[in-house]
């Protein structure tokens, strides 16, 4: 989130799409209500079903699944034309005004630079004209034909509210009512917001659709303000955390580059993924990028880590160049036997991941397999699963027990970035430990091993810094986290200031790239104070601004900030452009308010004065995002399996960078008679996640007890199935049984004049336990996933549903 | 009025049908989740339950304009001020609290199932196991202990709140308006006024197994409020009373399918 939970309620309008926010961040919620209750906020719900969110929602508008971007495409087609955009903002504070090359184009779904064959694009054509000085060619006027802003415009116009409401299924009166609704908050003293998760995620372009949500963003100056932003919702999983400490694997620790292969020195790693810019004014924080991972290396290998070895470097793995290593890519790759070993930890991915027959055949290929969970699941049983052999089953299963979230001490991200230390409230049954505990147990056991018998490449493994055990021999997540913040690892002085070594580093400002400090993730710079105070233990009520930032309750990243851009709430003078939700105000010589996005003038200033978007090499926010994989501006493709077999808008019927897998298990059917119903997949409030952990508790499973599947009343009554009656669910790739529960909340869509059926499915069961409640729908789920992020498309897939004959 | 008088305000148009209130209820009572299937509804247990003492119902329903609605409703005891099953239990089981609730002690209830007949909202249930019978009493023990019930506690959204009978009665007038249309205040103008009040988006009758005239049933106040005091004077009051509870008592049905005898005026 750029801003944070408590922040909803001061929104004007709050369009929630790719969210069910009332049924997976209940807590969350209250505050969307209470800005409904108390300041008049609109709450506008765009989703494919009618869901305990809509029901709370001034209104609801169903869309198809997967056709977010089309719907988007329109709203920004409406603000250009209809002048709704916030002018100041947009000339000041994004690249609408920068000059594009010439040769840039677009045609028929294809950005210029695309390589068929690769499925790829080079990005040669999506960069600005420069100046003598090396600075973007910018035109204020924004008249400029190559211009950004007119790009964009001639870009949208093919998203006419005839073409959106074809693709999407939503009528034109419904487009509008959101458009206006929602465009309405282009105004000084207005603010909207967007509440996204994973329904805007699963998707072959979901990275696109968020990045199209932004730009709304930007050109309604609804970014940096409070009420404002893009907030992705994450919630119990602690997604923010696990994000912040890179989950993912292109990531390092705050989002620092993981290496490739062919960046075999440092020199290399680091004049790749540092971004310069010629422009003064620009303050592009990311420059500071040496000092981030100097100091994570420092992190890892502490004094082994020296300037004569790059700090270590060389003992970093590295990716293959242009190789995805996505859950999707490793499930792959133990189908064809080339992965061995599997660490599962904290997941159940027999459940959770796309296409779960290929999942447990690839399960079937591995040697061995560890599991790290409260309770036994559908991945580490998977060899006793249905249609599984246990005696033709050669892996090796072995089930840690993990203890619980309350059964230890950590800290926890909540979705507005505030870490937040929370203690141990009960003991682990048995011989339960916490993951951190078992993973310092078997790296320890393999240095031992490595010293007693020697082995390939040990220096990465020997020089690990791991000891996080505190005297009683147990983890200790507080040593953990302190190593994290940093310390200055010798007596320094900065601006004046002397830091003792064995200090924590205040601030990540501090981090140096000779080698004195250490920071295990530079964001988290600051969550310690030099004198060693747990700020994520903070619990403050006391609230200045009278806005809800709460400065003294945790510790948001970066340094306690609770609005990220926040600078850009203000004009180019500093005064804010909304005098009643005032986050931050320029005096003359300092900000005061929220912590200032850097303590520069405003960009008024020639001199002194920086642009908001500090984190971008340009000092605005990016209309046009050059780093995309599949286009600068967003395009509406059909998702990978369709009811369409031609996109309305290109002869591109897909995103032109999709990954595809090629195995026998990765069957697909688009447009087909055989699987002729849009399905889409998701969570209920009742269970967590693939239900792994909250199957077991009778109290919830009795409320939730079994599989089920979500059909409109029309489509049950052309197939003649009832209300509670059991039905078979099947695409290209298996099938389930489960419920059906026949709905008033599923409607058909009206598709390029064709009646579209969509239905939907929980994924919280599996075959384990209980044992009558059916198994995961994500049979049924096509292993492709976003061009970015490989993040699988859960949301938008074919399938058949049928009555089961029973027999006798 | 009792000074200490409590009421329990259920904001149904500020519910997200999250069921927390569901299972804290069950926690806090130590109520056992039981084996169920899903029967083609979100709301599970189908019905209120000896193990489940308050309810999710959830209800789809298309409004006069072709509006859908979602309809979430809290079901529980009402704690009727002119509560029928305290007038009815013959052991003193259920009875009235300091707070205007209606408590029960559960180790003094015989089982006779009098309450499941008398009740106009279908609350108590009968308990097979320990043959008893079991409902909500407002967490009487945690108001003793100065604590909000445990549904209250749970509720995320603010649509359960509880306090004062006046500023509660008055807290749902003043949201009933500011929501207008059909919003109405469900509770304080029947059987003496109950003390749990509900502010409905819709009109009464749209909602399913709520009642829109709820009574105590006329037999049960001829019996236990004009005849029994003249009986347990008049000789001869033991033959009239078999003669009453005949009457009233014959054509119900106190077993499993306890509901269509015990929707009242909601028809």
């Amino acid at each position: 989130m750029t801003n944070h939970w408590i922040d909803l309620q001061h929104s004007d309008c709050i369009l929630i799409m790719g969210s069910n926010a009332a049924e997976h961040h209940p807590i969350a919620f209250k505050w969307m209500l209470r800005g409904k209750e108390k300041n008049g906020t609109k709450l506008i719900h765009v989703d494919p079903r009618f869901t305990r969110t809509s029901a709370r929602c001034d209104y609801h508008v169903p869309l198809r699944s997967g056709t977010d971007i089309a719907f988007l495409g329109g709203m920004i087609n409406y603000i250009l034309n209809s002048d709704k955009y916030f002018k100041d903002y947009v000339v000041n504070y994004t690249n609408a005004p920068f000059i594009v090359v010439k040769d840039f184009d677009f045609n028929d779904g294809l950005f210029t630079g695309y390589d068929k064959a690769e499925k790829k694009y080079s990005k040669e054509t999506w960069v600005f004209e420069k100046d003598a000085a090396g600075i973007p060619k910018k035109d204020p006027s924004l008249t400029d034909p190559n211009c950004v802003f007119q790009l964009m415009k001639k870009h949208y116009s093919r998203y006419t509210l005839e073409k959106v409401s074809s693709i999407t299924g939503v009528s034109r009166e419904d487009l509008m009512k959101v458009y206006t609704d929602y465009a309405s908050t282009g105004a000084g003293d207005r603010a909207g917001t967007i509440c996204y998760a994973l329904g805007w995620t699963h998707h072959s372009t979901g990275t696109q659709n968020i990045r199209t949500m932004a730009m709304i963003q930007l050109l309604l100056g609804n970014i940096g303000i409070c009420g404002g932003g893009v907030n992705a919702l994450r919630g119990e999983p602690n997604v923010q955390g696990s994000t912040d400490h890179c989950i993912l694997y292109g990531n390092l620790p705050g989002y620092l580059k993981m290496p490739v292969a062919s960046l075999d020195t440092l020199e290399k790693y680091l004049k790749k993924y540092t971004p310069v810019t010629n422009d003064p004014q620009s303050p592009n924080y990311y420059r500071n990028y040496p000092k981030f991972y100097i100091s994570f290396l420092k992190s890892l290998f502490d004094d082994k880590a020296t300037p004569e070895n790059e700090f270590g470097y060389s003992w970093m793995p590295k990716l293959d160049d242009g190789t995805p290593y996505s859950l999707m890519h490793l499930f792959d790759a133990m189908y064809k036997g080339t992965v061995k070993g599997l660490f599962s930890v904290g997941t159940d991915p027999a459940v959770s991941s796309p296409n779960a027959n290929k999942v447990r055949k690839a399960l079937e290929k591995l040697d061995w397999l560890v599991s790290a969970n409260i309770f036994d699941n559908e991945t580490c049983s998977f060899w006793k699963g249905p249609g599984v052999d246990p005696g033709k089953v050669k892996t090796e299963c072995f089930l840690l027990p993990a203890s619980a979230t309350m059964e230890k001490e950590g800290s926890q991200t909540n979705s507005g970035r505030w870490v937040q230390w929370k203690y141990k409230a009960a003991r682990a049954p048995g011989d339960a430990i916490p993951v951190g505990e078992m993973f310092i147990k078997i790296i320890d056991a393999v240095k031992a091993l490595y010293a007693g018998e020697g082995g390939i490449n040990p220096e990465p493994i020997l020089n690990f810094k791991s000891d996080y055990i505190n005297r009683n021999g147990a983890f200790s997540a507080l040593k953990a986290a302190r190593q994290i913040n940093g310390f200055f690892l010798k007596d320094t002085i900065i601006d004046g200031k002397t830091f003792r070594k064995g200090q924590q580093v205040p601030t990540f400002g501090m981090l140096q790239d000779d080698g004195s400090t250490c920071s295990g993730n530079w964001l988290m710079a600051g969550s310690f104070t030099t004198d060693g105070e747990n700020r994520m233990t903070a619990r403050g009520k006391d609230d200045p601004t009278g806005l809800g930032l709460y400065p003294n309750w945790a510790w948001a990243w970066p340094v306690n900030r609770r609005i990220l851009y926040n600078r850009a709430s203000c004009d180019i003078n500093g005064r804010p452009y909304n005098p009643k939700r005032k986050l931050l105000e320029w005096t003359g010589h300092k900000w005061v308010g929220d912590v200032p996005d850097g303590g520069w003038a405003p960009m008024a200033d020639r001199e002194n004065g920086k642009y908001p978007f500090i984190m971008k090499a340009d000092g605005v926010g990016s209309l046009f995002g050059p780093g995309m994989a599949e286009g600068p501006f967003s395009e509406h493709y059909e998702p990978f399996e369709s009811p369409l077999s031609k996109n309305p808008l290109s002869s591109q019927l897909n995103n032109p960078a999709l990954h595809v897998f090629e195995t026998d298990m990765d069957k697909t059917a688009s447009a087909s008679d055989t699987f002729p119903y849009v399905c889409t997949t998701y969570s209920c409030t009742e269970h967590w996640c693939s239900g792994a952990l909250t199957r077991w508790q009778a109290w919830l499973l009795e409320m939730q007890p079994e599989a089920y599947v979500e059909i409109g009343e029309k489509l049950a009554h052309e197939k003649g199935i009832k209300n509670g009656e059991r039905v078979k669910v099947s695409s290209a790739r298996g099938f389930v049984k489960c419920v059906a529960m026949v709905t008033k909340r599923f409607r058909p869509f009206l598709v390029e004049g064709k009646t579209v059926h969509q239905v939907g499915m929980p994924f919280n069961y599996g075959w384990l336990f209980p044992e009558d409640g059916g198994d995961s729908c994500n049979i049924l789920t096509p292993s492709v996933g976003d061009a970015n992020t490989h993040c699988p498309e859960y949301k938008a897939f074919m399938v058949n549903v049928s009555k089961i004959q029973e027999a006798g | 009025m009792n000074k200490n008088e409590l009421v329990k305000l259920i904001d149904t148009t500020k519910c997200t049908a999250c069921r927390g209130c569901q299972v804290a209820c069950k926690q806090w009572n130590e109520m056992p989740g039981l084996k169920t299937r899903n029967w083609g509804s979100y709301q599970n247990p189908p019905e209120l339950g000896w193990n489940t003492w308050t309810l999710v119902r959830f209800q789809e329903y298309v409004d006069s304009k072709g509006i859908l609605k979602w309809l979430f409703r809290k079901e529980g005891c009402m704690h009727c001020t002119d509560a029928a099953c305290v007038k009815v239990c013959p052991s003193n089981a259920l009875y009235r609290t300091e707070f205007g609730t209606i408590g029960l002690h559960a180790s003094l209830c015989i089982g006779c199932k009098e309450c499941i007949t008398a009740c106009p909202f279908d609350v108590p249930k009968y308990n097979p196991h320990t043959d008893t019978i079991l409902k909500c009493d407002l967490c009487y023990d945690r108001l003793k202990g100065g604590e909000l019930p445990a549904c209250v506690k749970s509720c995320p959204t603010g649509a359960l709140s509880i306090g004062k009978k006046e500023v509660m009665i008055e807290n749902a007038y003043t949201r009933a308006k500011e929501l207008g249309g059909d919003a109405n205040v469900y509770g304080d103008t029947f059987v003496g006024g109950t003390h749990v009040l509900y502010v409905l988006g819709e009109k009464p009758e749209v909602y399913e197994n709520l009642p829109a005239r709820p009574a105590v049933p006329l037999t049960i106040v001829a019996w236990k409020d004009w005849f029994k005091p003249l009986s347990l004077i008049a000789a001869g009051g033991v033959l009239i009373g078999s003669f009453f509870h005949y009457i009233t008592h014959g054509p119900k049905d106190t077993g499993g399918n306890s509901d269509q005898t015990c929707k009242g005026g909601g028809e």
